[in-house]
């Protein structure tokens, strides 16, 4: 249970900092979703999500000060999304591969 | 243990500091159950943008980036008003909690405001899936796209045919998964009365202030999912006209 | 003699027990409802099995069979086996073992019994209203499309009862981090509590998923939006990924509380420390982690790409290892251990029989190519039932009868539950046993009406079902009377380690313990406690014989 809590209070320009930063970053997403970036466009809007997302967790939900169960929690339930993907897409993403080749 | 006596201490706990990381612990992992609970949805999004790109980018330009983008930025910032709220929890200022967590109701219900203008254009627009559903390529409701707008009355639509049941999969996740963060929404606002009325009633002290701190964390959570919604609903194939 | 005052007889009022955030108190009721869920479910099991004894079924109609296996299966499922360790015997122990005064949210703990309710209500409204025939997985198309619309209900319920289940992980993970009494450390805690953890990591992590598949199915069977619907563009077999998502991992909540029950056990009737503790702790928390990466093994006979199929074939055999380290650990465990058959170490070996043979028999049905031939037999039905029923309704029994002197602070009648015990095994594995026959000659499961030459298994097997039957029958006599006639227990009977044995009463005061307990020595301490029983027994003079 040593698992001590930092009841620093973030000072008011912290967060006015990070809503700014979230503000240009819902720009640049409208804005970039507008340019022809082939495949990439939908890379490039999630990993603005995910920036946005982390920035939000760090400051406004105070991972940054949190225990590290905390960090722990919060990681395992993307990890756990993560693999929810990867396994469901390994079977939407092969359906199309050619068979087995018939060994007779 | 100097303060076992507090009235904020409940019976089972041996310290405030117990207490306290035990709320917030239970409120992290229940936000892990959140992230599954909308990985389902996601996951079902993911497979049919990825089974029906077309359809999905056809359907996307029926949203309208300008009442997503407001959205989008009214939620942003009620996430910045409860984290003051949060904060003037942690100092202790009693008046300062009820007018940052009036202002994030506020802002809550200019988002739910919107989403309703949204979804009855959809309704008028046949694009609520069920039987009402009835897919017209030629609707936008949005003075921001011109794109398709300037097709109208002409036969050649510069969108690739796709059947309409696919874009009725693309409207279905749409309703789905923002049917589910606006309930998410309605329900935090009834948690704001609560804490509300729990502050006018003097329950809080610097030392106690787990409803506030708890009820920030799920609405920051509920601004994640948005950040995540916006681009993979409204922005999709943008750049294709 | 006063009463002393513990937590059943603190306040008797029916207000003081619908309103009770008392852990054990919850348990209790929990206990009741899952119990009126079994007896539903297994009256279901009892008319559809009497109806196979013949191949055109005579007894019931081929639309109330269909719907007879349905409720077997959704209440068995999701309102007997998901719950029954975690919320009772999770419930009422582990903030008990673990020294703490409850759990980390006792209202939350409430409530998940209200909700748990709700979802029974509906599940039993559908039930009403005319029944389900979609079989507990609610596959579509046929649930989304062609079945009847109980099934909006009945999806409505597990929803709704899956609500119930994550509350009591959120609740177990806090109190496991965070309540733990001073002394307790990790690797401290009984295997038992480790064995919660892992099932409150899939609970919190797995329910939410299936919760909003069937949310999504309700909406498709509402409204027709086309999800799952191949007519309109829909993919019925994402349904499956989703369902499967959880329920794979599903097996787990079932089956990990009962391996944690089984440790406790095996410890404390050898009279020795569980060999190789680290290695059964850690093995629970690799079931629960690599639990989530299988499920497609439901899916070969898919449209599933066989590479994924590839995939998940080998990550099921993956999921062998941890699971054989458990078995290999408590018979070595055994080995030179001065064994006692008392009735819950009967369950306890009943139960590393019957799930090995379950556990081994899901190696057959891991492997791709058998499976394409066993897919939907009967065999899938022994295997899983062999694990379910064969592995943890023995283990919650084993345990049951462990702990049933400390919950209730009565003893039953040994005699009589050693001779259930056995009426159980022997019934069970009659019942069981020609089903993994019958289902390799090729008989599929969910059908009513089968060729003649499969009659035999199907007669051995209802009469199989009538002795386990009556076994449980018994158990409804023995186990109540207890309550009124039985001995008083001491606060440990066994005797056993722990601190539920050690350091509180039978049944423990409202706050668990008089005084706050601090942990001084290993779990399972068999040895010094061996030595202390000796101690008493043999008279000082002749003790060093
Ligand atoms: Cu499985």
């Amino acid at each position: 249970m040593n698992d001590q809590i930092d009841h620093h209070i973030s000072p008011i320009r912290t967060y006015i900092i990070v809503f700014m930063a979230l503000m240009v970053f819902t720009g640049i997403t409208v804005w970039v979703a507008f340019q022809d970036l082939g495949y990439l466009n939908t890379f490039v809007a999630v990993t603005i999500a995910v920036i946005k997302a982390t920035i939000v967790a760090w400051y406004f939900m105070h991972l940054k000060s949190s225990a590290k169960i905390t960090r722990v929690v919060a990681l395992a339930g993307v990890i756990w999304l993560i693999v929810m993907f990867a396994l469901t897409m390994s079977d939407y993403a092969a359906r199309s591969w050619i068979p087995f080749p018939d060994p007779w | 243990m100097s303060n076992s006596h507090s009235p904020h201490l409940h019976h089972h706990f041996h310290s405030l500091e117990q207490q306290r990381q035990a709320s917030s612990l239970g409120m992290w992992v229940f936000i892990a159950q959140e992230i599954m609970f909308f990985g389902g949805l996601f996951c079902g999004y993911v497979v049919y943008r990825n089974m029906y790109p077309e359809a999905f980018a056809v359907a996307s330009h029926q949203l309208s980036i300008g009442w997503g983008g407001f959205n989008t930025v009214v939620l942003i910032f009620s996430s910045l008003t409860v984290a003051l709220a949060v904060r003037s929890a942690q100092l202790g200022k009693k008046n300062q909690i009820i007018g940052w967590l009036v202002a994030t109701i506020l802002l809550g219900v200019i988002f739910l405001g919107v989403k309703c203008i949204e979804y009855s254009a959809k309704w008028e627009h046949h694009l609520v899936p069920g039987i009402h559903f009835n897919y017209e390529p030629h609707y936008t409701d949005d003075a921001l796209h011109e794109s398709t707008g300037s097709e109208h009355g002409t036969d050649h639509h510069p969108a690739p045919a796709v059947y309409p049941g696919h874009v009725q999969i693309f409207f279905a996740f749409y309703f789905a998964m923002t049917g589910m963060h606006a309930l998410h929404m309605i329900i935090g606002i009834g948690l704001m009365i609560w804490i509300i009325w729990l502050a006018t009633k003097d329950r809080f002290a610097p030392e106690y202030y787990a409803p506030v701190e708890l009820f920030g964390l799920y609405w920051h959570f509920v601004d994640v999912i948005w950040i995540f919604l916006f681009p993979l609903l409204y922005l999709i194939g943008r750049h294709v006209t | 003699m006063t009463e002393q005052k513990h937590y059943i007889n603190a306040e008797t009022t029916v207000k003081s027990w619908l309103l009770t955030v008392d852990h054990k108190r919850i348990a209790i009721l929990y206990l009741l409802s899952v119990v009126g869920f079994f007896i539903l479910g297994g009256t279901a099991a009892i008319l559809f099995r009497l109806d196979l004894m013949t191949p055109q079924g005579d007894l019931l109609a081929h639309e109330t069979y269909n719907k007879m296996f349905t409720m077997h299966g959704v209440m068995m499922v999701f309102f007997f086996l998901v719950p029954v360790v975690p919320a009772v015997l999770g419930n009422f122990l582990v903030p008990i073992m673990i020294g703490a005064r409850d759990v980390a949210f006792p209202r939350l703990n409430l409530a998940s019994w209200y909700i748990f309710i709700t979802g029974g209500l509906f599940a039993l409204a559908a039930l009403v209203l005319g029944g389900v025939d979609t079989g507990w997985t609610f596959y579509t198309p046929y649930s989304s499309t062609y079945a009847n619309s109980n099934v909006i209900l009945t999806g409505l319920g597990v929803f709704v009862a899956g609500f119930a289940s994550i509350l009591t992980g959120v609740n177990f993970i806090v109190t496991i981090h965070k309540m733990r009494a001073p002394g307790m450390t990790w690797f401290r805690l009984p295997l038992f509590i480790w064995a919660q953890y892992a099932t409150s990591i899939i609970m919190v992590l797995g329910t939410p998923v299936i919760a909003i598949t069937l949310l999504l199915l309700v909406l498709e069977r509402a409204f027709h939006i086309g999800i799952f619907d191949p007519a309109l563009g829909g993919d019925p077999v994402l349904f499956q990924h989703l369902f499967w998502f959880y329920s794979h991992p599903a097996v787990y909540i079932m089956i990990l509380p009962g391996f944690g029950i089984i440790s406790e056990l095996i410890a404390c009737f050898s009279r020795k420390n569980v060999f190789g503790y680290s290695f059964v702790a850690f093995s629970s928390l690799a079931i629960a982690i690599i639990g989530f990466f299988v499920w497609g093994h439901h899916m070969f006979i898919t449209s599933q790409s066989i590479y994924a199929g590839l995939i998940f074939s080998i990550l099921s055999f993956i999921i062998a290892v941890p699971t054989a380290v458990k078995i290999f650990n408590w018979t070595a465990t055994l080995y030179k251990g001065s064994v006692e058959f008392r009735t819950p170490m009967i369950y306890a070996l009943g139960f590393i029989g019957l799930f090995l043979v379950g556990g081994l028999t899901g190696l057959f049905l891991s492997s791709m190519g058998l499976d394409v031939h066993l897919h939907d037999t009967y065999f899938v039905v022994a295997h899983f039932h062999y694990v379910m029923v064969g592995g943890m309704v023995m283990a919650f029994l084993g345990g049951l009868h462990f702990w049933w002197p400390k919950m209730f602070g009565r003893t039953y009648n040994q005699g009589c539950a050693v001779f259930t015990a056995i009426v159980i095994f022997i019934g069970f594995n009659l019942t069981f046993f020609p089903q993994f026959i019958v289902g390799y000659l090729g008989m599929p499961r969910r059908y009513h009406v089968y060729p003649e030459e499969f009659q035999i298994f199907h007669i051995l097997s209802t009469g199989g079902a009538s002795v386990l039957g009556f076994g449980y029958l018994l158990m409804f006599c023995y186990l109540p009377y207890s309550l009124i006639k039985g001995k008083k227990a001491t606060a440990n009977p066994w005797p056993a380690t722990g601190l539920e044995w050690e350091q509180t009463t039978s049944p423990p005061p409202t706050l668990n313990f008089i005084h706050d307990p601090v942990v001084t020595e290993e779990a399972y301490a068999y040895a010094k406690k061996n030595e202390e029983f000796y101690r008493q027994a043999i008279p000082a003079e002749s003790k060093d014989v």
